[in-house]
């Protein structure tokens, strides 16, 4: 089946693609480990709230700063974020198991340029020219993040399905397990971490770049950074990028928990 | 001497027929494999042996459909399986590795499990076979069950790959160097279990190695193959080490035919010496009437299962005073055999053992008698003997035909 100079094959062309995400080593944490970073979250937020409770705020200040302001911009940015990397993962799994099949392998490297290009565009670019040539809102925002990271999850997908050891898929072959079957139980479970590491990195990516649907009609948390700018009010821009990084923070946390929890034992 | 050897091959049933079959790589000018026949009988190890890029691994995929035939037919139980679903043909066939390829994501049950789930086995039926195997290739199954791939040894996992390959018991195995990658006492220990297994099972094994050593120990044939699968000889092993076909595979075998033929014979095919054993609550007094009594310069020291614990001689006795305990004083009884053990494996260990001597024990570890020198010797002439009288007889019938 898979000989020597097949598997030097595969790691080169993989290299040409860029180094995948590294999947975490070691298994579960402590209890503190695990309460650490929602406390820390959590009391940034009591400080930030009670801080701007403390102040005497302008009516300008005031129209944005209310929990009702607040709670929908994060919705925004909530929803921007699971939708473009549920879009994500519909379109970089399935891709990263066909283009990892034997009949696929002259149409890899072409497919793999593809996405390339939609990565290497600056996402503030991507975003302005979707704006430009399609429409504002919601919907151009969500194709703009899903063009940028299909591609970490793509590779990873493809890097997790070909490490799977190739002795593994032998000996299931070997036994009588259709090529569907090995792929459903030997070849994805086995590639769980590393798929998985891929859609943290896109997850992280997109929670932070949701940000930018500010620019163009697509509301979140970004909408307070611009006002704060725009009406040169420093508390309001605070509020704002104290927000994102926050709950970029507890994503990425809920993201290496699901990683954790995700990853097969025995591995 | 083992009776599975140097029977006729008319007198078995053929397992496996395979008819001019032939697979060329695309892309490669000659075939990896030229239009090979053979016939495998039922219950035998058939070795494929040969230098590296003969073909034999190739060979013995083309059995399982793992590599498709380029031409040729292949026979299991005369049933024509060149054109059947590879999946199910492969669900009859155990199939081990030099990898062992165990799935790391789930356990050592289910690992084993993996083909009795395929075939639609009930779940009681599955645990039990589970259990069963686990505790023929000697572990136990409340130890092992649950425990995943990465938390075994290396000769362990190869256990579980020969228990995985046998779930659903199946009639043939193909075994692509199975003990290849193990060290070599634990694969010495692999290799006389699995004969041992064998004697219960009786399966027909097809066993590839390029370890002449390994196939004359463990095969009733052996099928040594050149460049493209051709068979230079296909015989049992005395009679390619007494009667080599060609220059080739001469050569193949190497010299010091006579020594590797111990390997063809067991302990148990040898009548035992015995050797002056006592107890080991016995007095110092009766150690040395044993001694006086007889013309060895040491007793074997048997506990109260006959096992033995030491060698005593006159000197310890002397040294270690009076009173003092048989199991406390002399030397440890080492180089221990069972009688499955090829005198080969005995010579070597008799070499560093003290005595120049083995002690043969039983299953129990039970003391049965010692095998020494001169009966390694006295193996090695009659063997000549009796296979040069068997040759001169095959010549003397065949001028008689002619």
């Amino acid at each position: 089946m898979t000989t020597t100079a097949e598997s030097d094959e595969t790691v080169t062309t993989l290299a040409a693609y860029g180094a995948p995400t590294p999947p975490p080593r070691g298994g579960g944490r402590s209890l503190w480990g695990y309460l650490f970073m929602p406390l820390l979250l959590l009391s940034i937020l009591v400080v930030l709230y009670f801080y701007v409770q403390g102040r005497e705020l302008s009516s300008g200040e005031a129209n944005r700063l209310n929990s009702e302001a607040i709670l929908s911009a994060t919705w925004e940015q909530i929803e921007l974020t699971v939708v473009s990397t549920a879009l994500v993962l519909a379109i970089a799994i399935p891709m990263g198991i066909l283009l990892t099949r034997p009949f696929a392998r002259s149409i890899t490297p072409p497919a793999i340029a593809v996405f390339n290009i939609g990565q290497a565009i600056p996402s503030i670019g991507l975003i302005v020219l979707l704006a430009v040539v399609w429409d504002i809102g919601f919907q151009p925002m969500v194709v703009a993040l899903v063009t940028y990271t299909v591609l970490p999850v793509l590779r990873n997908t493809m890097v997790g399905l070909r490490q799977v050891d190739a002795s593994v898929i032998e000996a299931a072959r070997g036994m009588g397990m259709t090529k569907r079957a090995v792929l459903a139980r030997i070849e994805l479970p086995l590639s769980v971490p590393i798929i998985m590491a891929g859609l943290r990195t896109a997850l992280t990516i997109n929670v932070g770049t949701a940000t930018l649907g500010a620019l163009v009609g697509a509301g979140t948390l970004g909408k307070l950074i611009v006002a704060g700018i725009v009406q040169n009010k420093q508390l309001i821009l605070v509020v704002g990028a104290i927000l994102v990084a926050v709950l970029a923070l507890l994503v990425d946390y809920l993201a290496s928990i699901a990683e954790e929890k995700l990853r097969p034992r025995g591995l | 001497m083992n009776d599975s050897r140097g029977s006729a091959p008319e007198a078995r049933k053929i397992k496996i027929r395979l008819e001019n079959l032939s697979k060329r790589f695309p892309g490669q000018g000659q075939d990896a494999v030229d239009s090979l026949s053979m016939e495998i009988p039922e219950g035998e190890i058939v070795i494929l042996v040969g230098p590296s890029g003969c073909g034999k691994t190739t060979t013995m995929k083309l059995i399982n459909r793992i590599i498709e035939p380029t031409s040729g037919r292949i026979f299991l139980d005369d049933e024509d399986v060149t054109q059947v679903n590879p999946d199910l043909l492969r669900r009859r066939i155990g199939y081990v590795i030099q990898q062992i390829g165990l799935f790391p994501h789930v356990t050592i049950a289910d690992n084993i499990a993996t083909v009795p789930k395929m075939l639609g086995w009930k779940k009681d039926r599955i645990t039990a076979r589970v259990d069963e195997l686990l505790e023929t290739v000697g572990m136990d199954p409340g130890n092992y069950r649950d425990r995943y791939p990465k938390e075994l040894s290396g000769g362990q996992r190869q256990r579980v790959g020969v228990a995985r390959a046998m779930s659903a018991d199946p009639d043939v195995m193909l075994m692509d160097e199975p003990f290849g990658a193990i060290d070599p006492i634990t694969r010495d220990r692999l290799q006389n279990e699995f004969l041992r297994l064998q004697e219960q099972i009786k399966k027909t094994i097809i066993f590839v190695t390029h370890d002449i050593d390994e196939a004359i120990k463990m095969g009733d044939r052996i099928a040594i193959l050149r460049e493209q699968s051709h068979i230079a000889q296909f015989d049992t092993p005395e009679r390619i080490l007494v009667n080599p076909a060609d220059d080739f595979v001469a050569d193949f075998i190497g010299r010091g035919a006579s020594l590797k033929r111990l390997s063809l014979s067991r302990v148990r095919d040898v009548e035992l010496h015995q050797w002056p054993t006592t107890h080991d609550g016995a007095s110092h007094d009766e150690v040395r009437r044993l001694l006086e009594a007889s013309d060895m310069t040491a007793v074997l020291v048997l506990d109260s299962q006959r096992r033995p614990l030491k060698w005593v001689n006159a000197d310890h006795l002397e040294r270690a005073g009076a009173g003092a305990a048989l199991a406390d004083i002399g030397l440890p009884a080492e180089a221990v055999v069972q009688p499955n053990a090829t005198l080969s494996d005995t010579l070597n260990e008799m070499l560093t053992a003290r005595y120049s001597t083995a002690i043969v024990v039983d299953s129990s570890n039970a003391y049965q008698g010692i095998v020494d020198i001169d009966t390694i010797n006295e193996t090695v002439r009659s063997m000549r003997h009796a296979e040069q009288a068997r040759l001169r007889r095959d010549e003397h019938e065949e001028e008689v035909r002619s």
